[in-house]
C-alpha cells in the first residue's frame, strides 16, 4: 500500500487531541476561543495537506507509518482512501467554521474542549479501516454530546436510550459477525443488528428522535458538529455496504427515502428554526443514504458528491442560524422577524447555503443531486420521483425559513447585528467552496466516481452482496481488481474469490 | 472548424457569457458586501443585455445569409464521467434555431427595455442593487432556457427563473403580504420543477438521451419526430404539462399569478406579462413533437389551454386592481397560445408569444401612469367614467352572470381549492406526526421534551444581546 509523504493522518488526529488538553489548561479564558480557532485551522490545514498528498499519489488508498502507532497498534488501523480523503477535510472544515463562528459570549456555554475531542474522534473515525477500532471510535464519539447534556443539566434519557441501543447493537452485531461464516445465510441476523445500529446513528425514521432531542437540548454548535459530518453514513459505508446483499441495501434505501420525504414534510411544519434545521438535515442526509444504498456506481457517485455538499451547505446553513441565535436566542418561525436590514451578509449566505443544500444549479449540490436522481431512476423510477419530491419539499422549507427570519416586517431592534469579521470569514470560505464546487464540479465528481467504482468492486468480491444474475459471469475486467482485494480490513469478508464482472449499466448521456 | 462555424461559435458563446458575467459581477459584489452604485448597476445590466442582443442578431443575420436553420454551440461538458462502464455527460449545449432565436431576441429586448425603465422607477430605493441582482439571475436563466439544447440545461435556466421570480415577488420584504405571496409562488414553482425533473429523467431513461435533437430523432424544430412511443409520450408529456402549467400559471395553478403582482411593476411586467409566464409555453413548444406522438396528450393540452383562457377572461374582467386584471388578461392569451400548440399551430403560437409579450409589457409598464391619467380625466369631467356592458354579457341570464362574477372575483376558487384539498391535508398530516413525536419524546424523557416550545415569538425586540 502506498505511503503518504508525511504522517498527516496521525498528526491531524493528535493536534485537536493535544489542543483539547491545551484548552483545558487555559481554562475558560477569552484566549481559549482564539487558541481553539488556531488549533482547528491547523487541523484543517493538515487534512488538506493529506488530501493533496493522497491525490498526488494517485492510489485508491494510502497510509503512514511514521509515529508510535506502528508499534502500538496494527499498522493499518488508520488508512486514508478515496472515500475518506475528502471526508476528512470536510470534517475539519465543519469544525473550523463552527468554532470560528462562535461568539465570545457563547464560548463558555459551548464546550471548546469537548469540541476538540470530538474533532479528534471524528477524524480518527473517518481514517479508520480496522473494524473493532472503528466501532470503538463510533462508540466513543457519542460521549462528548452526552457530557454536554449532563453539564447543561438537561434530560439525557432520549439520547441515552438511543445511543445505548446504537452501541449495544453495533457491538453485538459485529461480535456475532466475527463468529460466523460471513458467506453463509447466518449473516442476516448480525447484519440486521449492524444495519439497525447504523440507521439509528444516521437518524433514519423511526429512529431519529434522538436527533431532534439533541437539537432541542444540546448547544446548537455541538448538535451541528455531531450530525453534519454524517458519521452514520460512514458507518454504513464501512460496515454494511461490503456485506449486505443488493436487495437488502435497496430495502434500506426505500426506508431512507421515506425518511427523506417524511423529514422534508416535517421541516415544513416546524415552528422553531433549530427543529426545522434538524429535519432538513435529516431529509438531506437520508438522500445521501438513498444513494449509498442504491449501490450502483452512478447512485454512489451522486451520494458521495451530495455528502460533501450536504456537509458544507448545511453546516453553513446551521452556523448562520447559530449566529442569529447567538444574538437573539431561539428563533421562532411562527412569525416574521425581518432581520435582513441588520444582517444582509448573513441573509445572503443563509439563502446560498440553503439553496446549495437542495441542489440548486451552480452550487455544489446540483450535480450530486442530478447523479443521485439518475441513479435512483435506474433502480426504480418511483424512487427517483420520491427523491425529487423530497428535494422539492426541502426547497420550500428553505425559502420559508429565509422569509420568516429575514423578511416580512420592519425590525425595530437597536442592537447592532452585523456579522463579525470571523463570521464573515467563515461565511466567505464556505461560499467560495459551495460556488466553486458548483461551477467547476468535474474534479470532485471524477474523484467521487472513482471511489464509487472501487466500493462497488469491493462489494462484488463478496458473493453475499452480488446479484445472482451477475454472479455467474466469468471475471472482472478491470486491471486494478487484484490490487483492491488485498488488505481491506474494514470488511474481513473480502476474500479472494472468483470475482464477477463489473456489471454497470452503460448510460450514454448527451 | 471553418470560418463560419468559428464565427457562430464565438457569437454564440458571447450571447451566453454576457449574462453569466453580469450575474457573477453583481453576485460577487453582494457576497463581499461591496455594492456598486445605482448608475454602475444599471449600466452593467444594459451592457450585458447589449452584448447578448448584438451577437444574437449577428447569428440571425449570418444564419439567413448562409441559409442554415440550426446552429449548435457546444460549450463543452460541465461534468463528464467517461469510463468503460459508464458514460455520463452533463453537456452544455446551446442551440440557435427558429424557436430559440426569436425567443432569445424577445428576452433581450424586453429585459433591456424593462432594465432601462427600472433605472428610474426604483431610483433611490433601498433594494435597488438587490433588484438588479435578482434581475441578473432572471436574465441569465431566460437566456439559458431559451437556448438550451439539452433538457438538463433547460432545467438550469428554468430553476434560475423560478428563484428570481419568487424573490422579486417578495421584493418589498418589509411587508408580510409580498413575502407570503413570494412563498406561494416558490411553492408552486418547486412542484412544477419537480414535475419537470421527473419528466426529464424519465425521458432520459426511455431514450438514453437528454439532447433535444436526439429526443426528436429527426429534423430540427419544428419538424422533429418524437423518439418515444405514444404511451411514453403521454407519460412524459403529462409531467411536462404539469411543469408548464405551474410555470405559466395555467389552470389550476393560476392563483399565484395575481399574488405575483405584489412585486415592483418592472418585474411584474417582465415576469408575468412577458417572459416568465411564457416559459411554460416555450417548453411545450420545444417539446411539441412529443405532443404529436399522443392524441390524448394533444387533447389534454387543448383542454388545459381552453379552460385557462376562459378562466382568465372571466377573472380579468372583474378585478379591481389593474395589474391583477392585466395578469389575468395575460393568462387568457397564454391559454390561447397553449391551445394553438395543442392544435399544432407552432409558428402561430410563436408569433402570438412575441406579440403578446411585447404588448403586455408595455401595458404593465404604463399601468401606474394610466391610473393617474384616469384620475386626472375624471377630475376634469367631474364624474366617473362609466363602463358599458358588452352585448353578450347583457344576454346572459342574471344567475349565470352572478355566478361568473363570483367565479371571477374569487379567482376561480383555485387558491381556495388548493388550500383546502392539498395544503391543509398535507399540513394536518404532518402536524399529526409532529404531535405523535412530541408524545413519544415526552414519554421517553418523562417530562416535557420540547424546549423550543418556550421560544419567544420576537426575541429580537427585547433589545438585548443573548
Amino acid at each position: 500500500m502506498p505511503e503518504l509523504r508525511f504522517p498527516w493522518i496521525e498528526v491531524s488526529i493528535l493536534v485537536p487531541l493535544f489542543g483539547a488538553v491545551w484548552v483545558h489548561l487555559l481554562g475558560n479564558s477569552e484566549r481559549s476561543l482564539r487558541h481553539c480557532v488556531v488549533i482547528c485551522a491547523a487541523t484543517f490545514a493538515l487534512t488538506v495537506g493529506e488530501l493533496i498528498d493522497f491525490v498526488s499519489l494517485g492510489a485508491f488508498e494510502a497510509h503512514d507509518h511514521w509515529l508510535f502507532l506502528d508499534w502500538l497498534f496494527n499498522r493499518d488501523i488508520f488508512v486514508v482512501d478515496e472515500l475518506s480523503a475528502y471526508q476528512l477535510a470536510l470534517v475539519a472544515l465543519i469544525f473550523l467554521v463552527t468554532v470560528l463562528s462562535t461568539l465570545r459570549t457563547k464560548a463558555p456555554r459551548f464546550s471548546l474542549k469537548l469540541a476538540l475531542i470530538s474533532e479528534s474522534l471524528m477524524l480518527a473515525t473517518f481514517s479508520c479501516r480496522e473494524s473493532w477500532t472503528l466501532i470503538l471510535l463510533l462508540v466513543a464519539s457519542t460521549i462528548p454530546p452526552y457530557l454536554e447534556l449532563r453539564k447543561r443539566e438537561r434530560c439525557t434519557r432520549i439520547y441515552r436510550i438511543h445511543m445505548g441501543a446504537f452501541v449495544a447493537m453495533l457491538v453485538i452485531g459485529w461480535a456475532w459477525m466475527s463468529m460466523i461464516d460471513v458467506h453463509s445465510s447466518a449473516v442476516f441476523v448480525p447484519g440486521a443488528f449492524l444495519t439497525t445500529a447504523c440507521l439509528l446513528r444516521a437518524g433514519i425514521f423511526p429512529l431519529h428522535l434522538w436527533m431532534t432531542d439533541l437539537f432541542e437540548k444540546g448547544t446548537f454548535g455541538t448538535a451541528i458538529l455531531f450530525t453534519t459530518p454524517l458519521v452514520g453514513a460512514y458507518a454504513v459505508m464501512r460496515l454494511i455496504l461490503p456485506i449486505a446483499p443488493s436487495w437488502a441495501m435497496q430495502s434500506i434505501a426505500v426506508l431512507s427515502l421515506f425518511t427523506a420525504v417524511y423529514a422534508g414534510g416535517m421541516a415544513l411544519v416546524q415552528r422553531e428554526a433549530r427543529r426545522m434545521f434538524c429535519y432538513l438535515l435529516l431529509s438531506q442526509s437520508s438522500l445521501v443514504l438513498v444513494g449509498l444504498e442504491l449501490v450502483t456506481p452512478i447512485g454512489l457517485t451522486g451520494a458521495l458528491c451530495l455528502w460533501v455538499s450536504v456537509g458544507m451547505s448545511l453546516t453553513g446553513f446551521g452556523i448562520t442560524l447559530r449566529c442569529i441565535e447567538a444574538r437573539i436566542s431561539r428563533i421562532s418561525l411562527a412569525d416574521f422577524h425581518g432581520l435582513y436590514q441588520q444582517m444582509p451578509i448573513l441573509s445572503g449566505f443563509f439563502l446560498l447555503t440553503g439553496l446549495a443544500s437542495i441542489g440548486f444549479p451552480a452550487t455544489v449540490g446540483f450535480v450530486g443531486m442530478e447523479l443521485l436522481i439518475e441513479g435512483a431512476v435506474d433502480v426504480y423510477p418511483f424512487v427517483g420521483s420520491m427523491v425529487v419530491i423530497a428535494a422539492a419539499l426541502n426547497g420550500i422549507a428553505v425559502l420559508f425559513a429565509y422569509f420568516r427570519i429575514f423578511t416580512g416586517r420592519h425590525n425595530r431592534t437597536l442592537i447592532p447585528m452585523h456579522a463579525r469579521p470571523a463570521e464573515k470569514f467563515a461565511v466567505l470560505v464556505l461560499s467560495v467552496l459551495i460556488l466553486g464546487g458548483g461551477l467547476y464540479p468535474q474534479p470532485g465528481v471524477a474523484s467521487r466516481y472513482h471511489a464509487a467504482k472501487e466500493l462497488t468492486r469491493q462489494r462484488q468480491n463478496n458473493p453475499m452482496t452480488v446479484d445472482p444474475e451477475y454472479a455467474a459471469a466469468p471475471e472482472m475486467t478491470d486491471e486494478n481488481a487484484a490490487e483492491n482485494q488485498s488488505d481491506d480490513s474494514i470488511t474481513r469478508v473480502d476474500r479472494p474469490l472468483d470475482p464477477p464482472p463489473v456489471s454497470l449499466a452503460k448510460q450514454p448521456r448527451h | 472548424m471553418n470560418v463560419t462555424e468559428t464565427v457562430f461559435q464565438t457569437l454564440g458563446t458571447a450571447v451566453v457569457a454576457s449574462p453569466t458575467i453580469l450575474l457573477a459581477t453583481l453576485g460577487l459584489a453582494a457576497l463581499i458586501d461591496r455594492p456598486f452604485s445605482e448608475t454602475s448597476v444599471s449600466r452593467l445590466t444594459q451592457a450585458a443585455v447589449l452584448f447578448s442582443l448584438l451577437p444574437a442578431i449577428g447569428i440571425l443575420v449570418l444564419m439567413l445569409a448562409v441559409g442554415t436553420r440550426y446552429v449548435p454551440v457546444e460549450i463543452g461538458d460541465w461534468v463528464a464521467i467517461e469510463d468503460v462502464d459508464l458514460d455520463f455527460h452533463f453537456h452544455l449545449k446551446f442551440v440557435f434555431d427558429r424557436l430559440s432565436i426569436p425567443f432569445l431576441i424577445l428576452s433581450c429586448v424586453l429585459c433591456g427595455v424593462v432594465g432601462a425603465f427600472t433605472r428610474r422607477y426604483l431610483h433611490r430605493e433601498q433594494g435597488y442593487g438587490r433588484f438588479f441582482l435578482y434581475y441578473a439571475v432572471f436574465y441569465c436563466g431566460m437566456v439559458i432556457s431559451s437556448l438550451a439544447g439539452t433538457i438538463e440545461t433547460l432545467f438550469v435556466g428554468w430553476e434560475m427563473v423560478g428563484l428570481s421570480s419568487a424573490l422579486l415577488v417578495a421584493y418589498f420584504h418589509e411587508r408580510e403580504n409580498p413575502v407570503r405571496n413570494g412563498q406561494r409562488v416558490w411553492s408552486i414553482y418547486r412542484l412544477s420543477d419537480a414535475a419537470f425533473l421527473i419528466a426529464a429523467i424519465t425521458m432520459h431513461h426511455m431514450t438514453g438521451q437528454g439532447d433535444f435533437g436526439g429526443l426528436m430523432s429527426s429534423g430540427v424544430w419544428p419538424e422533429g419526430t418524437a423518439a418515444v412511443s405514444s404511451g411514453q409520450a403521454l407519460l412524459v408529456g403529462t409531467l411536462m404539462l404539469i411543469a408548464a402549467a405551474g410555470k405559466s400559471a395555467l389552470f389550476p395553478f393560476s392563483g399565484w399569478l395575481p399574488r405575483a403582482m405584489e412585486g415592483p411593476t418592472p418585474s411584474s411586467a417582465i415576469f408575468y406579462g412577458a417572459l416568465s409566464v411564457h416559459l411554460g409555453v416555450y417548453l411545450l413548444l420545444r417539446m411539441s413533437p412529443l405532443l404529436e406522438a399522443s392524441l390524448t396528450l394533444q387533447l389534454m393540452v387543448i383542454t388545459l389551454g381552453a379552460v385557462s383562457a376562459v378562466c382568465g377572461a372571466l377573472m380579468s374582467r372583474v378585478q379591481s386592481d389593474i395589474k391583477v386584471s392585466l395578469a389575468y388578461a395575460s393568462l387568457t392569451q397564454v391559454g390561447i397560445i397553449v391551445m394553438e400548440i395543442g392544435l399544432g399551430f407552432r409558428y402561430l403560437a410563436l408569433i402570438h408569444i412575441i406579440g403578446h409579450a411585447s404588448l403586455r409589457t408595455m401595458q404593465l409598464l404604463r399601468a401606474p401612469t394610466l391610473l393617474r391619467d384616469y384620475n386626472e380625466l375624471e377630475n376634469a369631467i367631474g364624474a366617473r367614467i362609466t363602463q358599458r356592458q358588452s352585448g353578450w354579457t347583457r344576454m346572459l341570464p342574471p344567475s349565470v352572470h352572478r355566478w361568473a362574477y363570483r367565479f371571477g372575483f374569487d379567482r376561480g376558487f383555485m387558491d381556495i381549492a388548493l388550500d383546502k384539498f392539498v395544503v391543509r391535508p398535507f399540513l394536518a398530516l404532518f402536524l399529526f406526526f409532529d404531535s405523535l413525536e412530541r408524545q413519544v419524546t415526552d414519554w421517553l424523557s418523562k417530562e416535557a421534551s420540547r424546549e423550543s416550545d418556550d421560544a419567544a415569538l420576537h426575541p429580537e425586540e427585547s433589545q438585548r444581546v443573548a
